[in-house]
């Protein structure tokens, strides 16, 4: 079962349609490759949590067939899902039971974990997520961030394959934040397959090997990361008091769609054959252009995506 | 059915500890215990699943809402108690002559006893069922209206196994109800009026400890009568989201069967209404015990058990959980 090459997450055509006719998932063919961190992203209603909630088993796909760690779902869900945490739209908690009481619930839920050495997991997964001091405290009285913490602490009760989380930084603060990418880095370097959902693009970019867009229900890419951003070329950006100067110059050299924006010229290079940029600067400076600042910059995963799902506001209907 | 099944069963011991032996993280930091799902005696394996059942009741009954439900059913014979002794401490009897009031309330001054079956009289028809509608209604409601159903799903607690450990707890909820009413009454009726030797119906007397045993026949018997109900309100509990609703739908359906009960020209459904032979509890004070409404309501609970427990388990095998 446990294949190094084969794909913990596989989807084949899955679809999901509510009642009223809505179809949330269409056809998805997602393939998460193992030890990956794969980033999930998508506008607001674009079926993300959709799609997790099927791949755990709690909704029905309308069609199509989900994969988790091999097996089929939500047939096996009862020999997969004690291999994998999650956090589903937010943590979920008793707020009249203590933060060690939530977790002990949690972990007596699952049919597989040894009674005899539950307390020391939930001690060590409270441990894990920095809630040690307030485990005692009850979880109403918890902050966001707080309960986010535990939420977490409960996908980590047991050694998981694989974590699917769903913006698992919403509501941290920036240690949380920067504590949750170290984690997620330890944990896959662990092994650990780490799925997640995020709208937090340049965390995407920063923990993440792999990425997936979703739009209106549809899957528009997958690949590296590193794919990702290169696919989308860098805009050459000159800083210059004498912007009407440099212009003509740039697209001389083949520089398409050049702006300006107060003291700054910026401009697509050419597809093919782009011009060397040392060329291009000499060229800029003979023309007496003054030169402040010059260089391509590259494209962020934020660009990417906007590029990819469109400029818009408004959620898709 | 088309989900995955958790049933409890013995197959389930072995196949997850192999799967995640083969797994990268057995000896990874993330092992809070590498030994976390080592096998166990066969006997623990098999009694593993009931863990659920266990932080069930635990949670439940550490609840300050199930506290006060049980509390206020405490206070009921206390109410009752307190009242007889007041009416009666100028030597006058209970509502001034025979056949008013509650059953068995005229008997209360001759024997405390007979306290524990005037409350269990008085609470049966709604206050008791009221407290197990609560329960019943918002055991899977609730859940999902916290947005913790679904991660004892992905735990994964397995559907039926859920609902039965929420049934199992309803269960014992309906004998602690039951029981609360009896030993506070008990305890009352011992503090302010004389106990001995007991006068069935019949007329027959029986000594003071076959009236206790009567007396416990007589709790099991109310507390079996509430199953009834508590399947039906486990059914609602999974056609909806919000515990508040579950929980005021099941009481609106107690006290509509209630009514319905009562009115005459109904009286070719009444058979089939759960609440309809409740009151036959009275019939084990008689020598020799009158059986018959006794099993008829022993069978019609039954009958709404599996009507209605295979109803819920249809539903929450079934449902997208969205919540
Ligand atoms: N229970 C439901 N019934 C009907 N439609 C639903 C239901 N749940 C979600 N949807 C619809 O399905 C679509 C996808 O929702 P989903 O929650 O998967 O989006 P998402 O990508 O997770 O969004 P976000 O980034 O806001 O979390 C939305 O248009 C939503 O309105
Ligand atoms: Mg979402």
């Amino acid at each position: 079962m446990t294949d190094a090459a084969e794909a913990v997450v596989e989807t084949s055509g899955l679809t999901k349609r509510f009642r009223g006719g809505q179809v949330a998932v269409d056809s998805l063919e997602l393939s998460v490759p193992r030890g990956s961190v794969f980033g999930f992203l998508g506008p607001n209603g674009s079926g993300k949590t959709t799609t997790i909630r099927m791949l755990l088993g709690l909704i029905e796909p309308s069609g199509g067939t989900a994969r988790l760690l091999g097996e089929p779902m939500p047939r096996a869900a009862r020999q997969v899902l004690p291999q994998v945490g999650a956090l589903i739209e937010g943590p979920a908690l008793y707020g009249f039971l203590s933060g060690r009481d939530n977790l002990l619930r949690y972990d007596a839920a699952d049919p597989t974990a040894d009674p005899r050495t539950r307390s020391t997991r939930v001690s060590e997964a409270l441990e894990r997520v920095g809630l040690a001091a307030a485990g005692s405290k009850k979880a109403k009285a918890y902050s966001l961030g707080m309960k986010q913490r535990l939420g977490l602490a409960s996908a980590l009760l047991q050694p998981r394959q694989l974590l699917i989380l769903d913006e698992p930084t919403n509501g941290l603060d920036p240690q949380g934040m920067r504590e949750i990418r170290t984690l997620v880095r330890e944990l896959a370097d662990d092994g650990i397959t780490v799925f997640l959902s995020s709208h937090l693009l340049d965390e995407i970019e920063q923990v993440c090997s792999h990425t997936a867009v979703m739009s209106r229900g549809k899957l528009i890419t997958q690949g590296t990361v590193a794919e990702m951003s290169a696919g989308a070329r860098g805009r050459l950006a000159v800083t210059t008091p004498d912007t009407a100067e440099a212009m003509p110059v740039l697209k001389e050299h083949g520089v398409t769609d050049v702006t300006v924006s107060g003291d700054r010229v910026t401009g697509e290079m050419p597809a093919t054959d782009p011009p060397d940029l040392a060329d291009l600067n000499a060229a800029l400076v003979r023309a007496d252009v003054r030169v402040r600042a010059f260089g391509v910059e590259r494209a962020s995963l934020e660009d990417v995506f906007v590029a990819l799902t469109g400029e818009g506001f408004d959620v898709a209907g | 059915m088309s989900r995955a099944d958790t049933a409890p069963s013995a197959a389930s011991a072995g196949k997850p500890e192999a799967s995640v032996a083969a797994g990268p993280v057995a000896a990874g930091p993330a092992g809070p215990a590498a030994a976390a799902r080592a096998p166990g005696s066969p006997l623990r394996e098999l009694l593993r699943p009931l863990g659920l059942f266990r932080s069930e009741l635990v949670t439940t009954f550490r609840r300050w809402r199930t506290l006060a439900l049980l509390l206020v059913l405490m206070a009921v014979p206390v109410l009752v108690g307190i009242a007889v002794k007041i009416e009666t401490s100028d030597g006058g009897s209970v509502g001034g002559g025979e056949g008013d009031g509650p059953a068995f309330i005229a008997q209360v001054t001759n024997n405390g006893l007979f306290l524990v079956f005037t409350s269990l009289a008085v609470t049966l028809p709604f206050f008791l069922p009221m407290t197990v509608g609560m329960i019943a209604g918002d055991s899977i409601a609730g859940e999902a209206a916290g947005g913790t159903l679904r991660y004892l799903l992905v735990a994964p607690a397995g559907r039926t196994r859920l609902l039965l450990a929420k049934y199992a707890t309803t269960v014992v909820f309906c004998v602690a109800a039951t029981l609360a009413v009896a030993l506070s009454a008990l305890a009352v009726g011992a503090l302010l009026f004389p106990v001995g030797e007991v006068t069935l119906l019949s007329g027959t007397p029986v000594s003071f400890g076959e009236g206790l045993l009567r007396t416990l026949l007589i709790a099991l018997a109310v507390a079996a009568s509430l199953l009834g109900l508590a399947a039906l309100g486990l059914f609602v509990s999974t056609m909806t989201n919000s515990g508040v609703t579950a929980m005021a739908a099941t009481v609106g359906l107690l006290i509509t069967v209630q009514i319905v009960d009562t009115i005459p020209q109904l009286h070719a459904v009444h058979p089939y209404l759960f609440p309809h032979y409740w009151l036959s509890f009275g019939d084990l004070l008689r020598d020799p015990v009158y059986w018959d409404p006794l099993l008829k309501n022993l069978g019609l609970q039954a009958l709404y058990v599996a009507v209605f427990g295979s109803a819920a388990w249809a539903r929450l095998t079934n449902k997208d959980i969205t919540a």
